[in-house]
């Protein structure tokens, strides 16, 4: 996770090298950024609370998305037909057989797995450009298929569920716990010999394969996981919301999640928080900037147009000028109050 | 017993009009993703968006020269090639030589863009620049069939394309090169060919073909943002003939609006939308290369 340091820091132990807060300023660190998380219920408004907790459930999404792209290296864009898998099967279980949570969320995660199966099979087969193509695929027909459980039962605008949480506060606690565990859990996978196969698999497959790696194996393995943490994300949005409806998984949807990983920064699970962070912040940054800035008055009527221009352009933004996103720039800020007053590192330092 | 029979036929004959106009609809679009992939290895999925972008270029040169539609019509299609040049010169310039991966998603992005931009430009509201260009849109009759004017227009232009294509690839100077770019950049750009400026007419060329689709759409029904819908639909066209193969384009084309045709008309209405991606999977899963594509580019991709 932790680059060495300039600093004389040097890692000695194996356990060192493990460790997730290695250094006395990482601990200050995460400590403030815990206490911060913590008291912010206490502090928030409800609005700020309310984004607070679309964000948190965005990082179990964003996380979950970049264990497979930004780690294992297989691209998906289906992943809002998996959040809407987990979201479909909470709403069918909880409107046919009143299930409770304790059914709902296992069984979502259930069948994230096995949709997770059916994603990843022709990652086995294809790659690039024709893997992507064919999540995409996917994404539509499981789109279809809640339109069609929709249609059939009469719920023409959408699945309405009770949540058993009812206060913002409680939400605030749920997500929280889930984010971080999905944080944890993606970090220690990464510290595992699954996230040493994905890494050896993103860089080049054949090499992977000579190094004895079961490549079918592991990649089936890490679109399981990803597809699981979407699946339940999918389910805790079903009842943060309260409603279940097609059109919430947009295509539109997938591509924010993808560029969460983008504008985070590939192959960094901080990245996938930042991104989380940016995304779903934007469109209410926006808003804030229209009501602020004169603009022709139709923008002001048709916001959601002005947030689809403004977030394809920040994207094209990304991948032409910050291919490394949002931790790209973190780093480099780093890096200039580290080496400060020298300009660069010194050549044997540069990874 | 011999009317019901007779109806059967009637209904038949529609069904296979209907599946060649949406198959020449689908064919005219996907040569756009085919021209582009060919020759530059980028798959843009800012397909729909641009096609939706001609639409409204053939709108504002409508209602700017009402009195002469033939002039308007002329202005758009150039406006339509402009707009796929400054794609490549402003943006996918700068992608060439990155990832697959970035320049699809750069794709993307401007696709997002100009959903956005043409809903600040012409609002969401339903536009019909067939009135504006004071023209209509008969039904007529082929035996017991119909055929919308429009539906007519789009199965001749399609052909004509087509044809045109396959005369420019085979035989003038810019089609040779274009397919050497395709083949192999490195040797095509050492042999003295500009791969910029190919890879700026094969925009331009996606773009008009995929503006005069737009166009034909719009004047079918009406134009707004859902058209972008159709231009995705197309992609598992072209995908399922092979991504470089333009004959692949027709016949993908065909087996996709078949498919389509029938399904929606025999099982369900609302399969319309996921049909075409139930054939792209099982292509994908058979023959993931499609049916004329050449088999090495899996392992380029």
């Amino acid at each position: 996770m932790t680059m060495p340091r300039a600093s004389g820091y040097f890692r000695t132990r194996y356990d060192d090298d493990l460790r997730l807060l290695d250094t006395r300023m990482h601990k200050a660190a995460f400590g403030a950024f815990a206490l911060g998380a913590l008291a912010l219920p206490f502090l928030a408004t409800p609005f700020l609370l309310d984004l607070a907790n679309q964000v948190l459930l965005a990082v179990v999404g964003a996380v979950a998305l970049m264990l497979l792209t930004g780690y294992a290296g297989q691209i998906s864009l289906g992943h809002a037909g998996l959040l809407a898998a987990g979201a479909y099967t909470t709403g069918i279980l909880f409107r046919e057989f009143a299930a409770p949570w304790w059914v709902t969320l296992p069984s979502a995660a259930l069948v994230g797995a096995l949709l997770g199966v059916i994603f990843g099979l022709p990652s086995l087969r294809l790659r690039g450009l024709y893997l992507a193509v064919s999540t995409l695929a996917l994404h539509f027909i499981v789109i279809y298929l809640g339109n069609e459980y929709e249609t059939r039962r009469g719920f023409s605008t959408g699945v309405v569920i009770d949540s058993p949480i009812a206060d913002a506060r409680g939400w605030y606690a749920v997500l929280l716990a889930a984010a971080a565990a999905a944080i944890l859990l993606a970090l220690n996978l990464l510290r595992t010999k699954t996230g040493r196969a994905w890494h050896a698999i993103r860089g080049k497959e054949a090499v992977a394969e000579a190094l004895g790696i079961n490549i079918p194996a592991y990649k089936l393995l890490a679109f399981v996981i990803s597809a699981t943490m979407t699946s339940v994300a999918g389910c805790l949005f079903a009842y943060y919301r309260g409603f279940v409806s097609a059109e919430a998984f947009s295509l539109f949807l997938t591509i924010q999640y993808v560029a969460m990983v983008i504008i985070g920064g590939m192959g960094s699970i901080l990245g996938a928080v930042l991104g989380a962070v940016f995304v779903t912040l934007f469109p209410y940054g926006i808003e804030r900037l229209v009501a602020s800035v004169p603009t022709p008055a139709q923008w002001a009527n048709s916001l959601f147009a002005v947030n689809y221009a403004a977030f394809g352009l920040v994207m094209i933004l990304f991948l032409v000028v910050e291919p490394a996103g949002l931790v790209g720039i973190w780093r480099r800020l780093q890096d200039y109050f580290i080496l400060w007053p020298f300009k660069r590192k010194p050549l044997a330092a540069s990874r | 017993m011999g009317s019901r029979v007779r109806g059967n036929d009637d209904r038949q004959v529609q069904l296979a009009v209907n599946i060649v106009v949406l198959a020449s609809i689908y064919a005219l679009i996907s040569c756009g993703y085919v021209l582009i992939y060919r020759v530059s290895r980028v798959l843009s999925l800012a397909h729909g968006e641009l096609m939706l972008l001609g639409a409204y270029g053939l709108y504002t040169t409508a209602s700017l020269f009402s009195r002469s539609p033939l002039l308007a019509v002329a202005m758009a299609l150039l406006l339509a090639a402009v707009i796929g040049l400054l794609v490549y010169a402003l943006l996918m310039r700068r992608m060439t030589g990155e990832s697959v991966l970035a320049a699809v998603l750069v794709t993307i992005a401007l696709g997002i863009l100009v959903r956005g931009l043409t809903v600040l430009i012409w609002s969401t509201q339903e536009r019909h620049p067939l009135n504006l260009l004071g023209w209509g849109n008969a039904s007529l009759p082929i035996g017991a069939a119909r055929i919308s004017g429009v539906g007519l227009a789009f199965v001749v232009i399609t052909a004509a394309l087509y044809g045109g294509l396959y005369i420019f690839l085979r035989y003038t100077h810019w089609g040779i090169r274009m397919r050497a770019a395709g083949q192999n950049p490195l040797l095509a750009a050492q042999r003295g060919i500009n791969l910029h400026a190919v890879y700026a007419l094969a925009w331009a060329l996606a773009t008009f073909t995929g503006g005069i689709a737009g166009m034909l759409i719009a004047c079918d029904n009406a134009l707004d943002q859902t058209m972008v819908t159709i231009g995705l639909k197309a992609f598992p066209a072209a995908l399922v003939g092979g991504l470089d193969s333009l004959l692949g384009a027709l016949a993908g084309s065909l087996i996709v609006a078949c498919a389509e045709v029938l399904l929606i008309y025999y099982v369900d209405p609302l399969l319309s939308e996921v049909v075409p991606f139930a054939v792209l999977i099982a292509m994908l899963v058979v023959r993931p290369w499609g049916l004329f594509g050449s088999r090495e580019e899996l392992d380029r991709v």
